[in-house]
């Protein structure tokens, strides 16, 4: 028996998504008595997840996967499973994961947890905590079937280090047509920004800010911290913001190290999308503001003022550094 | 086209979440049932469909006699007929393959579901529905183009979005995007009149083992307080988000 993660690349670099499934599948066969094999699809140097505890890396290298595919991929991912005996497979929150892993799931017969947030309690029966109710609450679900998938939820096990030795092995999987009856046919991709879903910080902006002309100071301040820039929903509805940096319940999910909440009240929808974020800092006029029993630090004042100083003090303390 | 819009009957996003039976089940009182938010973007983006394209939307949803109300909402914005697959909606898998059944038995050409529902929030449904079938399927959908058999369509990534193209018959999991916030459709009176009369058809399902079982429930620790900084020490964040919290 195995446990199989998929760590997934992006132009032959894993990110901290791919690092931290590898982590989490570790403790996970460590606690299932079983061995961890990881995937990589057309990544060269696979050295960097050696340390997070990857003894058996899988490589698969095709050219026909060169664009994600989730029938493709979750395909592949099948193939490798039944070869490498994994009763446990194990993927990331990302878009791509998301999109993925109920189709592995099916090809495998297996029950699915996604939103996962813990490493199984306990294995027989197999039990993880899940976010349900968009973050208001957790369950414990367990997955009854023999093959299991688990969708782990970004930022909720985090990075582990554990150097090992790492056996590496090629893999040519049989793809049909089939697998590839939907294609990409164009992407267009902010280049040089971090986005919301890989952000360790990120700043957001709400209809406080008044227009879509005073966001130069939010982008300042996103700058300063190489951040993700969002906004609430207002703002998008709008038009003042690309409906891309919508976080919340019905936008992007955000779960990040760093919230940083600038002119949003902090309404229940909004909340419910942030609240995963490790910590939550509020800047708001009105000291009433929901946001303020949610946040770990709040400042109340007008955020003309205060955030120009922040980008100010926030420069000198990189400075320092 | 024939079109199958998959409704998920939802507490509304400001509903308290609280549990009852020693944390084992939902407490559903007081609770106030809408259609899942990404659904009626789906909804709305099928109406689309029909009045510029033609073509007849059934909504469906797998669940007890309770949402029945929410399955006449969708009719009242503009569903033709709607299906209820008569059984508890336990498990993402064990809703796909009532939805699998529905489908196969009425041939749709185009599977519409919200990329997830706002309660268990699993996101499984479309791509197990297209997977059980092996139908073509899209997740995270914000824009879709129906012409003959050819789709088009666009798909929310990590910081951009991709365009697909694929036939049908297609199963997407759709979500804000399809249709702006502000197009979305609300029932009005004559619609709501309309749809007493439309057909509500009760099927049994068919058996399948669960493959998940939520065992109990729990509710996140509350916050501790808020730490105030004055406004004109600002530094004094810098310095905890640094030394405290050390996530700078
Ligand atoms: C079904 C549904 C789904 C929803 N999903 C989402 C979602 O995903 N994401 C989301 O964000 N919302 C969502 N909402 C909307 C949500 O209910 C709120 O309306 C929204 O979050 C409010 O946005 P806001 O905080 O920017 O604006 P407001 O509520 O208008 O708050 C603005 C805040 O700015 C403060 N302010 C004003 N001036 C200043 C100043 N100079 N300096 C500092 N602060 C100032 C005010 O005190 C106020 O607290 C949803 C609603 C529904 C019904």
């Amino acid at each position: 028996m195995s446990v199989l993660v998929f760590a997934d690349n992006s132009g032959g670099k894993f990110k901290k998504n791919a690092l931290e499934v590898t982590s989490y599948g570790k403790k996970v066969a460590e606690i299932a008595q079983s061995n961890l094999v990881v995937l990589t699809i057309n990544a060269s140097d696979v050295s960097e997840l050696s340390n997070f505890g990857a003894e058996k890396i899988i490589k698969v290298n095709d050219d026909k996967l060169k664009n994600f595919n989730a029938k493709a991929y979750a395909d592949v991912i099948k193939q490798v499973a039944l070869k490498e005996g994994s009763d446990t497979i194990i993927i990331d929150s990302s878009t791509d994961g998301i999109y993925l892993a109920p189709i592995v799931a099916v090809n495998l017969d297996a029950g699915y947890a996604s939103n996962t947030v813990s490493v199984p309690n306990s294995i027989a029966p197999f039990i993880v905590k899940r976010k349900v109710f968009s973050s208001k609450a957790f369950d414990h679900t367990e997955i009854k079937t023999t093959n299991k998938v688990i969708g782990l939820s970004k930022n909720s096990f985090g990075l582990v280090e554990n150097k090992v030795n790492t056996v590496e092995e090629e893999f040519s999987p049989s793809l049909s047509d089939k697998d590839f009856n939907v294609v990409v046919t164009s992407v267009e991709k902010t280049t040089g920004k971090v986005t919301i879903a890989d952000a360790d910080i990120v700043v957001s902006g709400g209809r406080g800010l008044k227009g879509p002309e005073n966001w130069g100071m939010i982008e300042e301040l996103t700058e300063v911290l190489g951040a993700a820039i969002a906004c609430s929903k207002p703002v998008a509805d709008l038009g003042w913001r690309p409906h891309s940096e919508h976080v919340g319940q019905t936008g992007k999910p955000v779960a990040s190290n760093l919230y940083i909440a600038i002119g949003i009240s902090g309404a229940i929808q909004h909340l419910a999308g942030v609240n995963s974020s490790k910590v939550k800092v509020v800047i708001n006029t009105d000291p009433e503001a929901p946001f303020f029993k949610a946040a770990d630090y709040g400042i109340v004042g007008d955020a003309f003022e205060v955030v120009p100083k922040l980008i100010e003090k926030l420069k000198e303390f990189k400075g320092n550094q | 086209m024939k079109i199958l819009v998959c409704i998920s009957h939802v507490p509304d996003t400001t509903s308290k979440i609280n549990f009852t039976e020693d944390n084992t089940k939902f407490d559903s009182n007081g609770v106030q049932f809408v259609i899942n938010p990404h659904d009626e973007f789906v909804l709305t983006r099928a109406m689309w469909f029909k009045e510029k394209q033609g073509a007849s939307i059934t909504v469906v949803n797998v669940g007890n006699i309770s949402t029945e109300p929410t399955l006449r909402k969708a009719l009242a914005i503009g569903a033709d007929d709607a299906i209820r697959v008569n059984t508890e909606a336990t498990d993402g898998f064990y809703v796909a393959k009532q939805l699998a059944e529905v489908i196969k038995n009425g041939g749709y050409d185009l599977i519409m579901a919200g990329k997830e529902s706002m309660d268990y929030n699993g996101g499984m449904v479309p791509g197990m529905t297209a997977s059980i079938l092996d139908y073509n399927f899209v997740n995270a959908c914000i824009g879709i183009e129906i012409e003959g058999n050819k789709a088009t369509v666009t798909r929310d990534i990590d910081g951009g979005k991709e365009i697909l193209s694929t036939e049908l018959p297609l199963v997407i999991g759709g979500q804000k995007g399809l249709v702006e916030d502000k197009d979305l459709r609300i029932p009005n009176m004559r619609g709501i009149m309309m749809a007493r009369k439309k057909p509500l058809k009760v099927v049994e399902p068919v058996d399948f083992d669960p493959t998940t079982v939520i065992t109990d429930f729990e509710k996140p620790t509350p916050k501790s307080n808020c730490k105030i900084i004055d406004a004109d020490k600002v530094e004094e964040l810098v310095d905890l988000l640094h030394n405290e919290a050390k996530v700078i």
